[in-house]
């Protein structure tokens, strides 16, 4: 297995000058360790590479439409015109909804596991939340299609309609494929991510807090505010960034049940795109170089958001395993 | 505050407090009820589909004509394998030696901007991936390919290889390799032979890990790999493959194309929770690996 | 077993036995405390005093796997008695750890304010007075009033652990119990915690756990010495130090093992 990982480096790192001829030791370490450096400095130009190439792509579009790209929500490939503003809004929207759902149920979820359930149940239920992140996202994609939409549109939806339509969010005719389905299942696939992070939020908490409140004569649940969550906020609030941060960025099992308009509107029951499905749509069949460039644009878009989401949600949780650590 | 009898006349307070504690307890067990329902859906839908379609055909043979019922998907299934292989054949030994790097030789600037990197690989979107390695691969030789395919996989692949390694070699206590290099072994056989050699279960499981997730991703192939309907012909040509396949499959408009959808679904479920599980197997046995 | 005929006894056990599981922690204990008196419970670690004073206030049960049998009556009655919520129990016997545990994201006033918002108090008022009372009770007051709102881990493990007694005296528990509150501490911290225990008792009862003989001898008035989960002699302090009855207290007292 060494002799194939070594086999493997030398294939890939470009060979250095040896100035001694002797299977001298230290030579020998020096080259281990230029060899692995090599590689680091080769995933680093990689990563380079990467982002001037998406600029480098998305240039024409930058060029010709400048920032009015972010706010126009015209997309019009036949004329040429190109504004993201409808799949921003589409990606922002579905991820909120994603956040409303999953975040409660999330932090149920791992107050439960960690505070509530005896072990063994408890490590069973934790295996099968995480499972949740094991499945293809284009599975999702299929169950969403065939499962979730059909409900939306049978069920759920015209009960909303029903009972709230006069809120302009349940406007409209249910068809199944919208917001609202996309981001259902786009909380299906973040909440192993937030719940994996309370319960490492939580988990962290000494016993002695609980026994603190307890000896106080809280309740169970009073414990748990006092002691757990009051004490976890900041980390519950990276669990949940980092949540955002993957929702953001799905691309399958959104395009799938969202419906792929490209408009804003305020109804939840209305067909949607997001950044990700966007791309996922037209890529292949973009008819101009512009629309190309435009779609290249949009990723550059989505990488930007993403990785400043990303970058807040590791700043936060830093900072909660800082004070954690007092 | 007087001492009261303790056969309570509990006051209302006290009451109202008991009732919002079996209240809230019983949200919270609701809550892990709804959050593992739609796996449990998710599950008995893709055997229940799935199950009736799995057969011989649907490995061995090729799609047939648009319309027409019958075929398999054998070329996708071969599709997943080959893409695969080649994206584990360049991501597997980048994601080990990025982590061996980060751990033995972690200080510095280089160490710095690597893991930074690392981890803004790990964060970005799949579909971003898939149009770097389009850039990089499809524009200049001008159409898909299944190298393209698996140099986006491959890319995928080196951030969650590189992060488990780097964590398991940090957990081989600093005596062990004293110990090694007290015994004269250089520093670069202690890390190999002694460290890696010690850690190669559960960098295994990283890898395992890796892979489910390749076989799983879709996006980053939509415009690499792109798709066919025949048998894989070159790495410089498009190439099927299981995911991208089930999202064709799933978005037409015949019921004997959604029923190969659900039935390739049901493979890749459960070659991934079998992979899953096995990680866990693995991870479990070793007391040291887990927190 | 004797007790001070003419005060009265507050707090009892009766038989009490207590499981980890499978194993006996503690074997019919008989046990009382009377009214404002420190009671001390020493003993060689493992013997099981921190099981059976975390009985006294239903903690104990709190450990999954856990058993107890037996009662113990608070001022006659049974706290043990079906349908008597340990939440209610632990309102009026409070407790204060080893290791100081004040809540971390909260303020000084918070802390010691915690009990009482659990109990419904929420007027201002009566919470600062309430504060300010126990703070003092606790020896604190002092050095902390211009300083209420920072937060309670800022202050040195002595302090914190005063902050804790405040804490829970808030709530004015007839009974305080104390699982070697002293042993995380410095000397010059303990002894004011030592101190005072002795002007608390004249409001409350105090039940305290200590590895420390000499501990004992200072501030309690009756002593009880546990050895392998039983109770093996219950006697005033002056008299258990001096003469005891039990060869193996003897034994222990005099160093001869433990």
């Amino acid at each position: 297995m060494t002799k194939a990982v070594i086999a493997g480096l030398r294939v890939v790192i470009p060979r250095v000058k040896k100035t001694s001829k002797k299977r001298d030791v230290h030579a020998g370490d020096r080259l281990f360790f230029y060899s692995l450096r090599g590689l680091g400095i080769f995933v680093l130009s990689l990563l380079a590479l990467f982002i001037i190439y998406l600029f480098h792509l998305s240039w024409p579009a930058l060029q010709r439409f400048g920032f009015h790209f972010l706010v126009n929500d015209q997309w019009n490939p036949v004329s040429e015109e190109f504004g993201a503003a409808a799949f921003i809004f589409g990606t922002l929207v579905s991820s909120l909804i994603a956040l409303l759902i999953a975040v409660p149920v999330s932090v149920g979820v791992a107050l439960f596991l960690t505070e509530l359930s005896p072990s063994r149940p408890a490590a069973v239920i934790g295996f099968l939340v995480e499972m949740l992140a094991a499945i293809p996202s284009v599975v999702y994609g299929l169950w969403g299609i065939f499962v979730l939409v059909p409900l939306l549109r049978t069920s759920i939806e015209p009960c909303l309609r029903k009972y709230l339509g006069f809120l302009p969010f349940f406007k409209g005719a249910p068809f199944g494929v919208g917001m609202l389905a996309a981001g259902m299942i786009l909380a299906i696939m973040i909440t192993p991510t937030i719940s994996a992070i309370c319960r490492e939020v939580f988990r962290a908490i000494p016993r002695s807090q609980r026994e603190a409140a307890r000896g106080l004569g809280a309740t169970r649940w009073e414990t748990i505010r006092l002691a757990v969550i009051r004490s976890s906020r900041l980390g519950i609030l990276g669990a949940v960034t980092l949540g955002l941060g993957r929702a953001l960025g799905e691309t399958m099992a959104v395009t799938m049940v969202i419906g792929n308009r490209d408009e804003i509107s305020w109804s939840l029951f209305a067909p949607a795109q997001t950044m990700a499905s966007v791309i996922a749509n037209e890529y292949t069949e973009a008819t101009s170089d512009v629309h190309l460039s435009a779609l290249a644009a949009v990723g550059l878009a989505l990488f930007g958001v993403s990785f400043v989401i990303n970058l807040f949600a590791r700043l936060v949780i830093w900072q909660a395993k800082k004070r954690q650590a007092l | 505050m007087m001492i009261s009898a303790l056969r309570d006349r509990l006051s209302v307070r006290d009451v109202r407090r008991t009732m919002v504690n079996r209240l809230m307890l019983t949200i919270l067990m609701l809550a892990s009820v709804v959050a593992i329902f739609p796996l449990i859906s998710v599950l008995v839908y893709v055997i229940q589909q799935g199950w009736p379609a799995l057969n011989r055909d649907l490995f061995l043979l090729l799609p047939r004509p648009v319309g027409e019922v019958g075929g398999g998907m054998g070329h996708a299934f071969l599709g997943t394998l080959i893409l695969i292989s080649m994206a584990s054949a360049v991501g597997i030994p980048l994601g080990i030696g990025v982590g061996l790097y980060l751990s033995e030789y972690g200080i510095g600037k280089i160490a710095v901007w690597l893991r930074f990197a690392i981890d803004l690989l790990a964060s970005t979107p799949s579909i971003i991936i898939g149009i770097f390695a389009y850039a990089l691969l499809v524009v200049p030789l001008k159409h898909f390919s299944a190298l393209a395919g698996s140099l986006a996989l491959a890319i995928m692949m080196i951030p969650t290889v590189a992060r488990t390694t780097e964590e398991l070699l940090k957990l081989v206590p600093i005596h062990v390799r004293e110990a090694g290099l007290a015994l004269g072994l250089s520093r670069r056989k202690v890390i190999l032979r002694i460290v890696l050699r010690g850690s190669i279960g559960g960098i295994m499981t990283g890898v395992m890990l890796a892979v489910a997730r390749a076989a799983g991703e879709t996006a980053p192939l939509l415009f690499t790999a792109f798709n066919t309907s025949f048998w894989p012909k070159g790495i410089f040509e498009p190439i099927a493959s299981i995911p991208v396949q089930i999202y064709n499959y799933a978005i037409s408009p015949y019921d004997d194309w959604h029923q190969k959808a659900w039935a390739g679904a049901l493979v890749l479920v459960l070659f991934v929770l079998l992979l899953n599980v096995m990680t866990r197997l693995i991870l479990q046995r070793k007391p040291t690996v887990r927190e | 077993m004797e007790s001070s005929a003419s005060e009265k006894v507050i707090l009892k056990a009766i038989d009490l036995n207590a499981w980890f599981g499978q194993v006996h922690a503690t074997r019919g204990i008989h046990f009382q405390a009377a009214e404002n008196t420190v009671n001390a419970l020493i003993g060689p670690s493992g013997c099981g005093k921190s099981t059976f004073i975390r009985c006294l206030n239903r903690l104990h049960e709190e450990i999954p796997g856990t058993r107890i049998e037996g009662q113990v009556l608070l001022n006659g009655e049974d706290i043990y008695t079906k349908g008597i919520d340990p939440v209610s129990v632990r309102r009026k016997i409070g407790m204060v750890f080893q290791k100081p545990n004040p809540f971390p994201s909260m303020s000084i006033f918070d802390n010691v304010a915690a009990g009482l918002k659990l109990a419904g108090i929420n007027k201002r008022s009566l919470l600062i007075e309430v504060v300010e009372k126990s703070l003092r009770q606790a020896a604190l007051w002092e050095e902390v009033k211009d300083k209420l709102k920072s937060p309670g881990t800022m202050l040195s493990g002595g302090q914190q652990q005063r902050l804790c007694i405040a804490r829970a005296l808030a709530v004015s528990p007839p009974v305080l119990l104390m699982d070697e509150p002293t042993s995380a501490l410095d000397p010059i911290s303990t002894a004011k915690i030592e101190e005072l225990l002795i002007e608390l008792k004249k409001e409350i009862t105090i039940v305290i756990v200590t590895h420390n003989m000499q501990q004992a001898a200072r501030v309690s008035d009756t002593t009880a010495f546990f050895l392998m989960g039983e109770l093996i002699e219950l006697a005033e302090t002056s008299q258990m130090f001096t003469n005891p009855k039990d060869n193996r207290t003897e034994d222990y007292i005099t160093g001869r093992f433990g």
